[in-house]
Formats: C-alpha cells, structure tokens, sequence
C-alpha cells in the first residue's frame, strides 16, 4: 500500500455517529445495484449477529480497521446467483468470493462517501470465513457500528469496526 | 457488425465475470472475451493482439492497473486500444494517476450496466 501523506492525519479516525447512516446507504447501494435487490433495514435486532459466511475488508491509513458482512451460506449463494446471474453462484466457492466482492465494494462505497477518505483510506483484499464459532476482535482501542438487513426474512450483517 | 473483443483485467474471477455480465447486459455484442488475473497477464494477451477495449482493475497483485496501463504503452499489437480502469477505492488521486498514464475512462465499482456502457461504447469508434 502507498504511505499516506499530511493530509491523512487532518481526518478524524474516531467513529462518527453519523457514519451508520453512511454505512446504510452505502450497503443497500451496492446490494441493489450489484445484485438487484434490496434488503430491508432492520432498526432494532433482537438477535446477535449469526451467519455461516463472513467477508471481511480491512481498512488502512487514515481509517484503520474493517468491514464486514456475515449472513447464512444460503444468503451468500442467493446473492451470488443475482449477481452472477442463473445458478452461478451454485458452487460454494464462487458464492464466497461474490460475498467478498460485496464487502469490498461496500467498504469502498462507505470510504467515498465521507469526505476526504477516499484519498487517504486503503482497501485490503476481502477474505471470507466459513463457519460460526469464532470470535474477531479488533486491537483495542476500537469501536463499531453494525447494521442490520434482511433479504427474504434472512439476516445480513454490516459491520464496521475501527481502531481508534 | 463486428462482435467487440474485450479483455478484463482483474484477480478476481467472480469480478471478471461481473463485468462480462454488465457488458452483455449493456446491450455490447460481445465476441471473444479474454481475461487476465493480473497486469503481467494482461500485458501477454495484449501482446496478441485483435482488441477493441481492455477493462482493467487497479488494484492487483504482481502487477497493478496502473503498472499495467505503463507498461501497455510498449505493446505495439495492443496500440490505440482504450482502456477503461475500474476502481472500488473512490480515489481522485488513483483516478487522476491512471488517466494521465492513458486510461481513457474510469468506472467505480458499483456500477449498473447502463454505466458500463456509457462509459465503453464513445471509445469505441469505428468498432461499434
């Protein structure tokens, strides 16, 4: 990755409330855009987040930290299958990078929208963990903000957690 | 009319498809449909010859789009042919270092197919 220059230290790295509405709308852009649907927001979620499929982007330079999107293996192939078109998405590993692709467009979809981030905030590339029984934790000191969506009654997770 | 031969440059294999899907469904005739992981790769099927437009990401490994974009300048086979950058970063700076390196236009992922045309089909010329 290029250093950051001077004007990286100008930016606030502290999460901004009004980031969530950012993240939001950055999220169900690309949702409808890259897949054609468009999740329906969830304002309060009795549930902790839960899916087998977790994508996940790091962020770098004046915003340190990632984002992530976890939902159900099914999810992931529905979204797979609309973003590629017919059952395309049916093998589960063309299913993961769709889902990691989505991350990585949310997460530079978030970064353009906040003043001054694009320039000075880097993009890792997208890994995908399969599986639920695990725990991620960003090095302290950090904070997050997490959104939640459902697409046919099916949760999906937006997070963002940043070192700050 | 003569079908478009593409190359898409990108170390994704989902994101190639991606951008073969919104070209077709941009309403793009296309014929062969070449496709590179990687500025090195790219720059071998460049060598080849026969394209009418290359969509390249930026960020890749071994060698980036920017790289690539410099190094495509010595391809005599692959001369005149436009090349469209696609970025998730939103960078001005990236996007300002690519087109002063040659690209001809730029996307931002997301885009809709509509996008993909617009920005493919007036640098096309005498092709489309």
């Amino acid at each position: 990755m290029k250093p950051m220059n001077n004007a990286a230290s100008q930016i606030p790295c502290q999460l901004d409330p009004s980031w969530k509405s950012i993240l939001e709308c950055a999220s169900l852009e690309v949702f409808e855009i890259m897949a054609g649907v468009r999740p329906v927001l969830n304002p309060d979620p009795i549930e902790e987040p839960s899916g087998e499929q977790t994508a996940m982007v790091g962020l770098a330079g004046a915003l340190c930290g990632m984002v992530t999107i976890r939902c159900s293996k099914a999810v992931s192939i529905k979204l797979g299958s609309l973003m590629l078109g017919g059952d395309a998405a049916s093998s589960p590993s063309i299913a993961r990078d769709a889902l990691g692709e989505l991350c990585n467009m949310v997460a530079g979809n978030f970064k353009a929208k906040i003043s001054n981030l694009a320039d000075h905030c880097m993009l890792s590339v997208p890994t995908v963990i399969t599986g639920e029984d695990y725990s991620m934790e960003t090095v302290e000191p950090n904070e997050g903000l997490t959104v939640a969506l459902t697409l046919e009654g099916e949760p999906i997770w937006v997070a963002l957690t940043i070192h700050s | 009319m003569k079908k478009l031969s593409v190359l898409i440059v990108d170390d994704s294999s989902v994101m190639r498809k991606i951008v073969e899907r919104a070209l077709r469904q941009g309403g793009l005739d296309l014929g062969e449909v070449r496709e590179a992981s990687n500025g090195a790769e790219a720059l071998v099927e460049a060598q080849k010859g026969s394209l009418d437009i290359i969509l390249s990401d930026i960020n890749m490994p071994v060698m980036d789009g920017l790289e690539f974009l410099k190094n495509l300048a010595s391809v005599a086979p692959a001369k005149g042919v436009p090349v469209v950058m696609i970025t998730t970063e939103g960078s001005e700076a990236r996007v300002v270092e690519a087109l002063s390196a040659g690209a001809k236009g730029y996307l931002r992922k997301p885009f809709t197919p509509e996008q993909v045309k617009e920005r493919v089909t007036p640098l096309l010329g005498g092709s489309r």
